[in-house]
């Protein structure tokens, strides 16, 4: 089972977090605004300095490259980047995409050519969903993901997320402001309290 | 043939004018007749004591006095690199990436184009050796300050997108390589454009002054064109060192994007109370 392991992490004046997330299991993490949920999310991606040990798949962190273990980990930012004019550059190969998906995110593949600054801030959300998982990462880090969402799409990409994590068996990390949704897509929770303190749910034989 | 010397009465006549200006500047509150007036002291000031420091140098040829005189000039053209950048690294970082990279480029083009080239005997002669220095130096400080102020506003702009590339598994190089290029293009742009107008706008300073030293057009176009290009390549390779300098510092061991070492801009707007 592909478990994330969080064990004494670090990062600027935060920590140590200590947890663990099952894979195929869905852990919420709710928090007020500015406590750091998405910077531990950060630090777990390896993308702000950290100390401690991050383990993924039995995969330490330490002993793959960052670019790899980020690929691994799939972090999907509260707002997304784009660098390039069309939607469709932004992937590595968009014909390979399955069609389904695309419509069940409510696209044509037609959006290849679209441009991106065009794209509504819904749209760019979704795509950008749609832009991580291709790259098929065996755990998903997601940042309000359905902050921008109308509530129909706001279903379609909670069962699309869910349904990833329980076909790869992958664990996820939902933050969300939105208590009846953390209620509908995961069982188990974390608590970051106002400077950082993480509660950590029964039931985790690694919980501090 | 020499050029005929300029009295201290032609230097006042050319003095005249700045006078005027800066009156009309006060008349139409520019606001520039106080800037102005310094630049022009510090015209004076330097441009004579270089004088007398080229005089110095020229009746004492060693090539110890030749070594003290251009790193004096590179130290300085560090400074300025440093000095026209919004957000430079902090600490020595930014001096010696500047610095580096203008040592690199600019000496050992100079030293090529003096030995090579020019091959005048003893090659350090300064009346070849200090303008050749002096008109690398400067454009490749241009060059150099340019891309290394463009890389770092860039980046510091971009930095969700290019942390959106990371996350996505992209490398710092991948992630970066756009605002890299746009960097050094930004640098070369201005050795590029007056290449091209070279001749048909402007008359570079440098042939101007031989033609009016007496030397023959052509012999000074052979000059310029000579010249030209090692400023070019200056710049150049001067600018690609300095962006990729920056690039080492921006990323961390594990690739991540280290914004923390930028120093924040100084203020240039004070409250007007």
């Amino acid at each position: 089972m592909p478990d994330l392991e969080v064990t004494e992490l670090c990062f600027q004046d935060r920590g140590p977090y200590s947890f663990q997330v099952k894979g195929g299991e869905c852990m919420g993490l709710e928090g007020a605004s500015g406590a750091g949920k998405s910077r531990l999310l950060r630090a777990v991606a390896d993308l702000d300095p950290r100390t401690g040990h991050l383990v993924l798949g039995g995969v330490d962190a330490d002993t793959v490259s960052a670019p790899q273990w980020r690929r691994m980990i799939g972090l999907l930012p509260a707002e997304s980047g784009w660098w390039l004019d069309l939607v469709g550059d932004h992937f590595h190969d968009f014909a390979t995409l399955d069609p389904e998906m695309l419509a069940d995110l409510g696209f044509e593949p037609s959006v290849q050519d679209w441009q991106v600054s065009r794209l509504s801030t819904g749209e760019r959300q979704r795509m950008a969903i749609l832009r991580l998982l291709v790259n098929r990462p065996s755990c998903l880090l997601l940042d309000e993901p359905t902050a921008s969402l109308d509530p129909r799409a706001v279903e379609k990409v909670e069962e699309l997320l869910c349904a990833y994590g329980d076909e790869n068996q992958a664990p996820i990390i939902w933050i969300s402001h939105d208590s009846e949704q953390l209620n509908r897509v995961s069982r188990r929770r974390l608590r970051m309290e106002k400077g950082g303190h993480l509660l950590v749910p029964e039931g985790d034989d690694n919980g501090r | 043939m020499g050029v005929k010397p300029l009295s201290p009465l032609d230097l006042s006549l050319a003095a005249s004018l700045l006078v005027v200006l800066g009156a009309l500047s006060w008349r139409m509150q520019l606001g520039l007749a106080k800037n102005m007036t310094i630049a022009a002291i510090r015209t004076t000031v330097q441009l004579l004591l270089i004088g007398h420091i080229l005089r110095l140098l020229f009746s004492n040829v060693h090539i110890v006095y030749m070594v003290l005189i251009s790193l004096v000039m590179l130290t300085t053209a560090g400074r300025e690199v440093v000095a026209r950048q919004h957000r430079p690294l902090k600490g020595i970082q930014g001096w010696l990436i500047g610095s580096g990279a203008m040592f690199f480029s600019t000496f050992t083009l100079t030293l090529l184009a003096l030995t090579v080239i020019i091959n005048h005997q003893p090659w350090y002669t300064p009346q070849y050796a200090i303008p050749l220095l002096g008109m690398m130096l400067g454009s490749a400080m241009s060059g150099v300050a340019l891309s290394m102020d463009r890389m770092t506003e860039t980046v510091w702009q971009q930095q969700r997108v290019i942390e959106q590339r990371l996350l996505l598994g992209h490398s710092a190089t991948e992630a970066i390589g756009e605002i890299r290029r746009q960097a050094i293009r930004a640098g070369m742009m201005p050795i590029i454009n007056s290449m091209s107008t070279a001749g048909l706008v402007s008359l570079p300073g440098m042939m101007t002054g031989q033609i009016l030293g007496g030397s023959s057009p052509m012999d000074a176009v052979h000059y310029q064109i000579m010249i030209m290009f090692l400023l070019c390549a200056a710049t150049g390779f001067g600018s690609i060192i300095a962006v990729y300098g920056i690039e080492r510092r921006m990323f961390d061991r594990r690739q991540r994007l280290r914004l923390d070492v930028l120093r924040l801009p100084k203020l240039t707007h004070r409250r007007s109370t």
